[in-house]
């Protein structure tokens, strides 16, 4: 595939929309809590469940390690933000000031020409949400999270929290307690879809914060691919997103996971994402994290079955004011699991990517295969760059090889490149989009373009 | 009018303030011809050919550099190259993750300033490619990673062709090739040269020379031009050393 650099359009991330709201709760409490819920008119154990999260909220500590967070106060965040329109079916029904943003954002289009469903999230509630007729014929369930309560509860019973449980982190229980949309997917036992399904994520109001859910059942010998996408205008108020992804992949299933996110330099994203992997499934990590002003995000994959395997493909690029902590962890549970992971930062303007890989075979996971791989490049010598690997291997019949390597573009390299006419800044965009070529390859095509459009956009410092 | 003029040019590396590189240093090229420096490891001209271009590793004491009668000694390398000033690297670099094909396209959209026709882009690579005895498949490899030191140089010719610039620098392109490799880079030159474009060859040796129309040999000993000549003079060195003028020098 080629490198496909379209002209620059900067502004469509920072379109917004006012008098798109028409409630609105701010703060962290029981009292915002039974609001929401009440909003929602979901039935009673939801709202347990969003207690208890809220308890486990109020006594867990911020992590030891990584970005400080301290300076987040809830009390300042909008916790639900609800959209004038709720799921509809055609975009004919989204009003123009919501649907003109998502048509610049080329959802729409996209749909027509790519996608087999699509979702899409405006701040706290889902406005559309559809999926091809042959589809829903066949089994295939693509609906808003919310949605899937009422009309799925025993799949939703079987497998929420089941990933991730509400009290995995201080920050997944202030998920679990202001949840609100996301995307509910099944695809019955053989069926493969050959468009992917995207979900995408826009959160417009300032000072708000985003908690979708989404929960991804590829059934026995099925396969997906499923896209999400995320970005928001920048603000000069802190923006918070603490979105929560469970993924089940059952017997040789497949599930393709692509993430592009774009977050303005006002977002504090705190994402959760766990897959669990049956025998002979595999999972496939791609994501390209952009913008932020901190990030933390680790996907985890579970290898439950034998010949289970996580494939991981990321890229992430932190300018100027940005803390973009990430990683991969993945627990090897079974005989002949495999991990491979190809992991790629940037760093410029004094940015400081980190990554942590965290690996653990445990002592059933004979024959196991581990090859990870992280490179990262840094632009100047004020941006940093770290890579932490913890792992942990109980087993000796595993092959493991970990690799990282550090890099700073060389005078010698932009004398070469401008000595053939490129200005110093295009032969930096030249060697960023190489480096960044072989995790663009792993994207489709129309997501490969705009992730060189976003290296172009960060390149040029016209984000944030 | 000459094409390119140097006048009485000192420079120090960037690292190492002590010492003058290029010690009062005067050339000057004339649209279409050939020009040779030869010189010992370390008098100097590999420093020449970067100064040329306003490497920033060298630093500019004192003299000038005009260009088209135009003073670009200040101007930034990427300038210079547009204004038609090529240099083949002893050792090019490598850009993984960016095909051949990539790279060769945005250079010239970059030099034309205008989005290339794809389709006559693709034909005129080709066609140069076949000159040098390049496979088409260099196309979709990515540029110069893992290519053989021939390869390259190859390289270097074929964007040196795509380029087409007023005044090319052959910077020791000939060091390290084997006898096959020199006869394509060789063609390669031919098919550049024209009436009115200039090479400036730095060399050690004859290999690259034989057959060439050179117009003058120039040697440089200790960043100064201590001797100039016709091809004979060329040939004198490539049979008898630098002794000669070395020990002149130290005398």
């Amino acid at each position: 595939m080629k490198t496909i650099i379209n002209d620059i359009d900067t502004n469509i991330y920072e379109l917004k929309s006012t008098n798109t709201t028409i409630k609105k709760e701010v703060g962290l409490s029981e009292k915002t809590i039974k609001a929401i819920s009440k909003e929602k008119d979901e039935p009673s154990w939801i709202l347990d469940l969003r207690l208890k999260a809220l308890e486990f909220f109020n006594k867990s500590q911020d992590p030891n390690w990584g970005p400080d967070l301290s300076f987040l106060n809830l009390d300042e965040i909008a916790t639900y933000v609800k959209p004038k329109v709720n799921n509809q079916r055609t975009w004919d029904d989204v009003p123009d000031d919501i649907k003109n943003i998502f048509d610049k954002l080329g959802i729409p289009e996209d749909e027509k020409k790519s996608l087999a469903g699509v979702g899409a999230q405006f701040d706290s509630e889902v406005v559309y949400h559809n999926i091809q007729d042959k589809l829903k014929e066949q089994g295939v369930i693509y609906v808003n999270f919310d949605e899937a309560i009422k009309l799925y509860p025993e799949l939703v019973k079987e497998y929420f929290t089941k990933a991730v449980p509400l009290n995995d982190h201080k920050y997944i229980a202030l998920h679990y307690a202001l949840f609100s949309g996301g995307s509910f997917v099944y695809i019955p036992k053989g069926v493969k879809l050959d468009m992917p399904l995207q979900s995408y994520f826009r959160l417009n109001e300032k000072g708000a914060g985003q908690f979708e859910h989404t929960l991804i059942i590829v059934d026995e010998d099925a396969e997906l691919h499923f896209i999400e996408g995320c970005s928001a205008p920048g603000y000069n108020e802190l923006n918070l997103h603490a979105g929560c992804v469970e993924l089940f992949v059952k017997k040789r299933a497949r599930l393709t996971f692509s993430t592009i996110e774009n977050w303005s330099r006002n977002m504090l994203n705190l994402n959760t994402k766990k897959c669990l992997v049956e025998e002979d499934g595999c999972i496939e990590w791609v994501m390209g994290s952009f913008g932020s002003k901190i990030s933390m995000l680790y996907p985890m994959s579970m290898l439950n079955g034998k010949n289970a395997t996580c494939l991981f493909t990321s890229i992430s690029f932190a300018g100027n004011g940005q803390n973009l902590d990430t990683g991969l962890k993945v627990i090897h549970n079974a005989p002949n699991t495999k991990t491979v992971m190809d992991s790629r930062s940037i760093s410029k303007d004094g940015g400081i990517c980190t990554f942590r890989s965290n690996v653990y075979v445990g002592k059933k996971a004979d024959n196991s295969m581990i090859s990870m791989s992280c490179a990262s490049l840094m632009l100047d010598s004020i941006s940093k760059s770290d890579t932490i690997p913890v792992n942990t291997i109980e087993n000796d019949s595993v092959e493991f090889s970990h690799e990282a390597s550090v890099g700073k573009i060389s005078d010698d390299v932009i004398f070469y490149l401008m000595s053939r006419g490129f200005s110093e800044e295009e032969a930096k965009g030249l060697i960023v989009r190489g480096f960044a070529e072989p995790i663009a390859k792993s994207f489709p095509v129309e997501y490969a373009v705009e992730m060189n459009r976003l290296i172009n956009m960060e390149l040029e410092g016209t984000i944030g | 009018m000459s094409l390119l003029e140097i006048k009485d040019l000192y420079t120090i590396a960037e690292d190492d303030h002590n010492k003058h590189i290029l010690n009062g240093l005067n050339l000057s090229i004339n649209p279409g011809e050939i020009h040779v420096i030869m010189g010992p490891n370390g008098s100097g001209k590999s420093t020449l050919a970067n100064t040329i271009l306003n490497n920033k590793r060298y630093i500019k004491t004192e003299g000038n550099i005009l260009f088209d009668g135009e003073d670009i000694t200040d101007l930034s390398t990427d300038k210079i190259a547009k204004k038609g000033v090529f240099m083949s690297f002893q050792i090019p670099i490598e850009i993984p993750g960016i095909t051949e094909a990539h790279y060769l396209k945005s250079l010239k959209e970059n030099m034309t300033g205008e989005k290339a026709n794809v389709y006559k882009l693709s034909k005129e690579v080709e066609d140069n490619m076949n000159k040098l005895h390049m496979d088409k498949s260099y196309s979709s490899r990515e540029f110069n990673t893992g290519f053989s030191g021939g390869e390259k140089k190859k390289n270097e010719i074929l964007q040196l062709l795509m380029m087409n610039p007023k005044l090319a620098i052959l910077d020791e392109t000939d060091s390290g090739l084997d006898v096959d490799a020199i006869k394509i880079v060789k063609e390669g030159i031919e098919l550049y040269k024209n009436d009115t474009n200039s090479i400036l060859i730095i060399t050690h040796s004859m290999k690259l020379l034989d057959g060439l129309k050179v117009d003058k040999v120039h040697v440089l000993i200790d960043g100064k031009i201590v001797d100039e000549g016709d091809i004979s003079l060329a040939k004198k060195i490539d049979s008898e050393g630098y002794n000669k003028y070395i020990n002149e020098n130290n005398n």
